[in-house]
C-alpha cells in the first residue's frame, strides 16, 4: 500500500488494496471462467459447472469475449488484473478445435501457464441424479496414471489442477466434512475427470466404511496445445520468502524411526547427594546406624 | 473429530512476487538513529470544558469543533492588521502540503531504491534531485581547456577550484627537490621495513579506538532500551512461576 501514489481516502477503498496487494501468506486463488466469441452449449455448460464446483473462489464472466489467447494475451491479463483472479477457464469452439478448454494460471497478473484442453465426453451436474455436496466443499484430488509423473507437460498439468480445484489452504480439516473427491486418470494420451461424494457408512469400528458415489460432471478430455512458462520463469514464480520457512526447534532432532530426541543441558551433579525415592524398608537401623558412627550420637539428647 | 493436515509436498507457484521490504522514509531513519520509539496514544482523551472522555480526533472531539472556533488569538509579534483565521488557514494548507510532498518524496525514494537508476545524464532532464544537480555542475565546471580554473562564478561558490593536485591523498614531491630530505625519508623507510617492532601511528590508533568506543555506546544504548522494554513488559504480566531446573 505505500506505492500508492493515490492514497485512498476511505477505509473500505483501502481494505480493498491491502487485499490485493503482494503480501507473505497469499489469499486463495480466484479463477476467472470465460466464453469465447463462439463457445458452445456444451463449453457453456462445463463453465457453468466448474463455476459450481469453486463457488466462491470463482467469477462467471457472462457476456462472450472475442480474444485467443494463444494469440495475444493481454485481454486476459486486463481481466485477471481488474478482477484479481490468478486461474483462468477459457472456453470456445470452432471447427479445427471443438469444444475446447484453455486452462490456465497467472503470476503478477501475467499469463505464466496455459493447456489447451478438448472435451470429448461431458456429463453435467444436473445429468448425474444424486445428491451433491455443499458448496465450497473442500475437495480430495487423486492423480491416477504414470503420465502425470514422467511426462513434463502433463506434471504441469497436473500442477496446474491441484493450483485450480485446491481451494483454501487449511492447517487442519474436520473429518466429517470430506465429501468431495475429484479424480484425474491419465490413459492412452486422455484425461479423465470424475467426482465423486464420500458417503460415510456405519463399520464395526471406530472408523466408518467409505463408499464413493459418483456425482457432478465427469469430463473426457485430450490434451491439444500448450504453453509453458520459461524455467526460469517457473522457479521464479516458485520462490518463497524466507519468512515462511518453518523455524528449526534447537535441540530436538528426529531418527530414521520417526522417535523424536530431545537434549537436555544440565549443570554438573553431585550423585552422592541426589534426593531419591525413600523407600522405608531400606531406611537404615538405629543399630547399624550407631555402630556405623562409632558411637558418636549426631543428635543432641533432649533433656529430660 | 478433526485431523492435522501435513505440510503440503507439492511446490506450487504463487499469485504475485513476495512483498519487498521497502527502504525506511527520511522520519524512520532519524528516528532510528536517535532511538526514538513510537508511543501508543490513547483513543480517548479527557476534555476539561465538557468534563467527559472525548476522542482524540473526529466528530466531537477533545478540543471543540476547530470549525466553530470563534476566537482567533493575535500572538505577541504579529501585524494587528493580519486576519488570523486566514493564517490560520493557510498554515494548515502548507501544512498538509508540506505532509504530501514528503510522502511523495519518500514514495520516490523507495522506488528509486527499488529499480536501479543508471547514471544521471549530464543534459538537465526535469527530475534532478540537488545533488545530482550539484554533482553535474561540478563535472561542468570542471570539463573546460583550462579544467575549470577561468569559468566565471556564482555569488556564494567558493572562490579556488578544486585544486589541481587532486586533493591530499594525491600529492607528489617533485622529481629533483630537496635530495637531502629524500635520502633521510629513504633511509627512515628502510628502518621501519627492517624493524622486527611494528610502526604505531599514533593519530590513526587514538581514532580507531574513539570509534570503537562510540560504537560501543551506541550498542549499549540500543539494548539496554530493548532490556528495559523487555523487562516493563514482563512485570507487567501477572507472574507466571518459572520452573527452575536444579
Amino acid at each position: 500500500l505505500i506505492y500508492c501514489y493515490r492514497k485512498p481516502k476511505t477505509k473500505r477503498a483501502k481494505r480493498f488494496l491491502e487485499k490485493r496487494e503482494p503480501k507473505l501468506k497469499e489469499n486463495t486463488k480466484n479463477a476467472m471462467l470465460i466464453k469465447g466469441g463462439n463457445a458452445n452449449l456444451t463449453v457453456t455448460e462445463v463453465l457453468k459447472d466448474i463455476y459450481a464446483v469453486k463457488k466462491p473462489f470463482a467469477v462467471l464472466y457472462k457476456k462472450k469475449n472475442i480474444t485467443r489467447p494463444f494469440e495475444d494475451q493481454t485481454s486476459l491479463e486486463f481481466f485477471s488484473k481488474k478482477s484479481d483472479c490468478s486461474l483462468f477457464l477459457f472456453g470456445s469452439h470452432n471447427k479445427k478445435r471443438p469444444n475446447n478448454l484453455i486452462i490456465g494460471r497467472m503470476f503478477d497478473y501475467h499469463v505464466l501457464d496455459m493447456i489447451e484442453l478438448g472435451v470429448e465426453k461431458f456429463v453435467s451436474l444436473k445429468d448425474v441424479k444424486n445428491s451433491k455436496c455443499p458448496e465450497g466443499t473442500k475437495p480430495m484430488l487423486i492423480f491416477a496414471g504414470d503420465m502425470f509423473e514422467v511426462n513434463e507437460e502433463y506434471r504441469r498439468l497436473k500442477s496446474l489442477l491441484i493450483d485450480f480445484f485446491r481451494g483454501p489452504t487449511v492447517p487442519s480439516i474436520r473429518l466429517a466434512g470430506l465429501e468431495y473427491v475429484l479424480h484425474f486418470t491419465a490413459v492412452d494420451g486422455k484425461i479423465y475427470m470424475r467426482s465423486y461424494k464420500v458417503l460415510l457408512k456405519k463399520s464395526g469400528c471406530k472408523i466408518p466404511r467409505i463408499e464413493l458415489e459418483e456425482m457432478g460432471p465427469s469430463l473426457d478430455l485430450v490434451m491439444r496445445r500448450t504453453h509453458l512458462a520459461s524455467d526460469d520463469l517457473y522457479k521464479l514464480s516458485l520462490k518463497q520468502p524466507k519468512a515462511l520457512k518453518p523455524k528449526k526447534k534447537k535441540n530436538i532432532s528426529h531418527d530414521v524411526f520417526g522417535t523424536t530426541y530431545g537434549r537436555i543441558h544440565m549443570q554438573k551433579q553431585d550423585l552422592g547427594k541426589l534426593q531419591t525415592r525413600k523407600m522405608k524398608g531400606l531406611k537404615k537401623r538405629p543399630a547399624e546406624k550407631s555402630a556405623e558412627d562409632g558411637g558418636v550420637s549426631p543428635k543432641k539428647s533432649k533433656s529430660a | 473429530l478433526v485431523a492435522r493436515l501435513p505440510e503440503p509436498a507439492c511446490r506450487l507457484p504463487r499469485e504475485k512476487p513476495p512483498p519487498r521490504p521497502r527502504p525506511p522514509t527520511r522520519w524512520e531513519q532519524f528516528a532510528r538513529l536517535k532511538g526514538i520509539r513510537r508511543r501508543k496514544k490513547t483513543s480517548l482523551v479527557w476534555d476539561e470544558q465538557a468534563k467527559e472522555w472525548r476522542r482524540r480526533w473526529g466528530y466531537r472531539r477533545a478540543g471543540g469543533d476547530p470549525a466553530r472556533a470563534w476566537l482567533a488569538e493575535v500572538p505577541e509579534g504579529a501585524d494587528p492588521e493580519e486576519d488570523q483565521f486566514a493564517r490560520l488557514r493557510r498554515e494548515k494548507r502548507e501544512r498538509v502540503a508540506r505532509n504530501e510532498l514528503n510522502r511523495l518524496r519518500n514514495l520516490a525514494r523507495a522506488h528509486r531504491a527499488g529499480t536501479a537508476v543508471p547514471a544521471a545524464p549530464l543534459h538537465p532532464t526535469g527530475h534532478q534531485s540537488r545533488e545530482e544537480l550539484g554533482h553535474v555542475a561540478r563535472v561542468a565546471r570542471v570539463s573546460t581547456a583550462s579544467l575549470g580554473r577561468f569559468q566565471p562564478r556564482l555569488p556564494k561558490e567558493p572562490a579556488e577550484p578544486p585544486s589541481r593536485s587532486g586533493g591530499r591523498k594525491r600529492r607528489f614531491e617533485p622529481l629533483l627537490g630537496n635530495l637531502a630530505a629524500e635520502r633521510s625519508r629513504q633511509l627512515q623507510l628502510l628502518r621501519d621495513m627492517g624493524s622486527k617492532k611494528p610502526v604505531l601511528d599514533i593519530t590513526r590508533a587514538v581514532n580507531k579506538q574513539l570509534r570503537q568506543e562510540e560504537a560501543e555506546a551506541a550498542a549499549n544504548k540500543g539494548k539496554k532500551q530493548s532490556q528495559r522494554g523487555k523487562r516493563g513488559r514482563r512485570q507487567q504480566r501477572p507472574g507466571r512461576s518459572g520452573k527452575k531446573s536444579g
